[in-house]
Parts: C-alpha cells; structure tokens; sequence
C-alpha cells in the first residue's frame, strides 16, 4: 500500500466514523432540534401548564377573533387543535390558513397564551395572477402540513 | 528532485490556464449581474404573499447556495491537498475561505432583513439559521487556523483537517429543513418534486446564482494567483538566505 493510498484510507475511513458520529448526536437531540411543536405532538405529549415552548401549525379557517388588540384564534395541523389568544401586533403574513409559530405558554383552561406569534410562507413562490388562476380552477394548494 | 519539478509544474499549468479564463470570467460576471439585478428588480413580478419583499431572494438564496457550495469546495480541495500533497489544491482551499464567508455572511444579512418583514423577527434558532450561523463560524475558524501557523505545510494539514470535519454540518443545513419543523421554510428549488417557484420567478433566481458563481471564479482566480506568487516569493528568499 503506498502513502498515498494509506491517507486516502485515513480520510475516507475518518468521514465515515464522523457521519456516524453526526448522525448519533443529532438523532439523540431530536426532541430539542424542533423549533416548534404542532398540535399533534402535543396530543402525544402534553406539555405541562405554565411551561414556555412554540406551538407551530396553521391558523384554522373561520376561527379568528379580534377584539381591539387581542385576538383569538385556533392552530391546527388538520388533525388537532389549539385555541390560542394573543395580545399584541401580529406579523402582515399572519392570516387564516396561514402558517405561524406562537411563542407562550398554557393555562389551566387548556388556552395557549401566546407572547409573540411569528408567521411562517411556504416554499412556493409565484405572481399574484397565478395564484388567482390557480385559485379559480380549483387547483390551489393550501400550505402544506409543516 | 523530480517530486520538486512536478510540484512547480502544477502551479504553472494552473497560472497559465486561469489567465486565460480570468477575463471571460469578469465579462460574463458583469453581463450576468447586470441581467441578472434587472431581472429581479424590474421584470420580475411581485410574490402573492410576499409582494416585493420576495426580491430579497435574489440576492439571499444565490448567497446562501455560494456559501455552501464554497464550502464543499474547499473540503474537496482539502481531501486532494491532504492526500495527494497538491500543492494548488491547498492554496485553492485557502483562497476561497474569506469568498465563502463573504457569501454565508451576505445570506444570513439578507434572511435577517428578510424575516423580519415576512416571519416577524430578525432572528431565531431554528435548525436552519443556527446551522448557517454554524457555517460561518467554520469559514472564519478555518480563516484563523492558517493563519495561527507559520509553517506553510503544517498549517495547511491543519486547516484540511478542520475543512474536513466541518464539511459535516453542510448536508445538516441543506435537510435542516427537512428532518426538523423550522421557521425557515422547506427548499423551493432544489427538491425532489422538481422547483416550487414559478417560472417568471425562478429564472432571474438562477441568472443571479450564475452570475455569483461567475463571480466567485473570477475572484478566486486573483487569489489563487496570490497565493501562488507569495508562496513562490517565500521560496526565492529562503533560496536567497541560504546563498548569502
């Protein structure tokens, strides 16, 4: 085996065991890699009353409220929902069938009190008149679980 | 006294050709730019959500591709230098790092911009804008290790090293979006389903990532150059010690 053939070994055999490595730690942390969670995980797992953590989904149709500056509303993720109320000035993307992440926490009646909602777009990008045509034929995708 | 001859060998081929491609590349990287701003600025329409905020795309989205792909770049060019002991690839590695963080620096400046119109915020630690975050650190990680050496052989087995072992966290930021829910949200272009950006959106897009990469060969061809002329530099005045 020449020098060479052994580094190249070296370097390959040195990524391999560094992805493997990788891959351990980032599946081990899993559960605090998530910026959000949805309505379903919360099903799974109840967070407890008080507790900060972000609840991420998209805003139910038809479940907004406003009243002066505090809003109410529910997120779901088409399987469960949260009710959610938020006092404060919310993102211009915010909208029904819109995807946010609301910052807070529960309380004892199940409500999740948002301190601060952020808006999440979807990765589709096209002009105004797209939508609208797509919209019209019947063709439109709402945002997709995420 | 062979293995010298081709090591000098290789950087002149290197210099020849690069000359020769080097004024194209300023042409084209002009051309490009200047099609490629027009484009996104004048021609192309607004988004239906994000109305004109989304023309922070064309100068985020190349720049995040540039910082990655720079990267993966440099870590190939480190394997080569480590294993082959090639001396161009070395230099290449080193000449492209500031480039690179340049390009990561430029796209997290833009998101930031960018989200807090859109999203909201300035800034989270989802899984994407940490990992890019990452990045950078590892372009001026990489940037500090060169120069912490005063021998040129070792600091360049070093920094192939840390190239090497951040080339990991590349694949991390390109699935961040997948393998966690995150703010950001998931690819638009390169997905499996094929590109989620309509045409009249897209193809300035992909005008403005050429015309970075035109840009980045164009620049990264001076410092190649550089590199090669200081490293020879070096050798003719170690060469002029000994002889006096």
């Amino acid at each position: 085996m020449t020098r060479k053939r052994r580094r190249l070994y070296f370097v390959l055999a040195g990524m391999a065991i560094l992805g493997v490595a990788a891959a351990l730690v980032l599946t081990s942390f899993q559960d605090s890699l998530v910026f959000f969670r949805s309505p379903s995980d919360l099903a799974e797992k109840p967070i407890p009353v008080g507790r900060n953590f972000r609840l991420g989904g998209l805003v139910e149709d038809g479940s907004v409220e406003k009243d002066g500056v505090i809003y109410q509303f529910r997120v779901t993720d088409l399987v469960e929902t949260v009710p959610v109320t938020f006092k404060g000035l919310l993102p211009d993307l915010f909208r029904e069938g819109q995807g946010v992440v609301a910052e807070g926490h529960f309380n004892d009646k199940g409500v999740f009190i948002a301190s601060n909602v952020l808006a999440k777009h979807d990765e589709n990008y096209m002009p105004p008149e797209v939508a609208e045509s797509l919209k019209k034929a019947g063709q439109w995708m709402p945002e997709a679980k995420n | 006294m062979a293995i010298d001859l081709h090591k000098y060998a290789n950087p002149k081929r290197f210099l020849a050709i690069t000359g020769a491609i080097y004024p194209w590349s300023v042409g084209v990287t002009v051309i490009l730019l200047a099609v490629g701003l027009y484009m996104s600025l004048f021609v192309a329409p607004p988004d239906y959500q994000q109305g004109d905020t989304v023309r922070i795309m064309y100068v985020h989205v190349p720049a995040a591709w540039m910082g990655l792909s720079i990267y993966t770049m440099m870590a190939i060019s480190s394997a080569i230098g480590l294993i082959w002991k090639h001396p161009v690839a070395d230099l290449t590695a080193k000449a492209a790092a500031p480039i690179g963080a340049c390009f990561t620096f430029l796209a997290l400046v833009t998101g930031s911009l960018w989200g807090q119109p859109m999203w909201g915020t300035y800034w989270v630690w989802d899984a994407r804008l940490t990992s890019m975050l990452i990045l950078l650190f590892l372009y001026l990680g990489y940037m500090a290790l060169w120069e912490s050496f005063d021998d040129q052989g070792k600091a360049a087995k070093a920094t192939s090293i840390l190239a090497l072992v951040g080339v990991i966290n590349i694949p991390i930021i390109k699935f961040s979006v997948d393998w966690w829910n995150t703010l950001h949200q998931p690819a638009s272009v390169a997905t499996m389903s094929g590109p989620k950006i309509h045409s009249s959106i897209l193809i300035p897009l992909l005008v403005m990532g050429l015309a970075y990469m035109s840009f980045f060969v164009m620049v990264l061809i001076i410092r190649v150059k550089a590199e090669i002329l200081q490293r020879r530099l070096r050798i003719l005045r170690m060469s002029e010690l000994k002889e006096h």
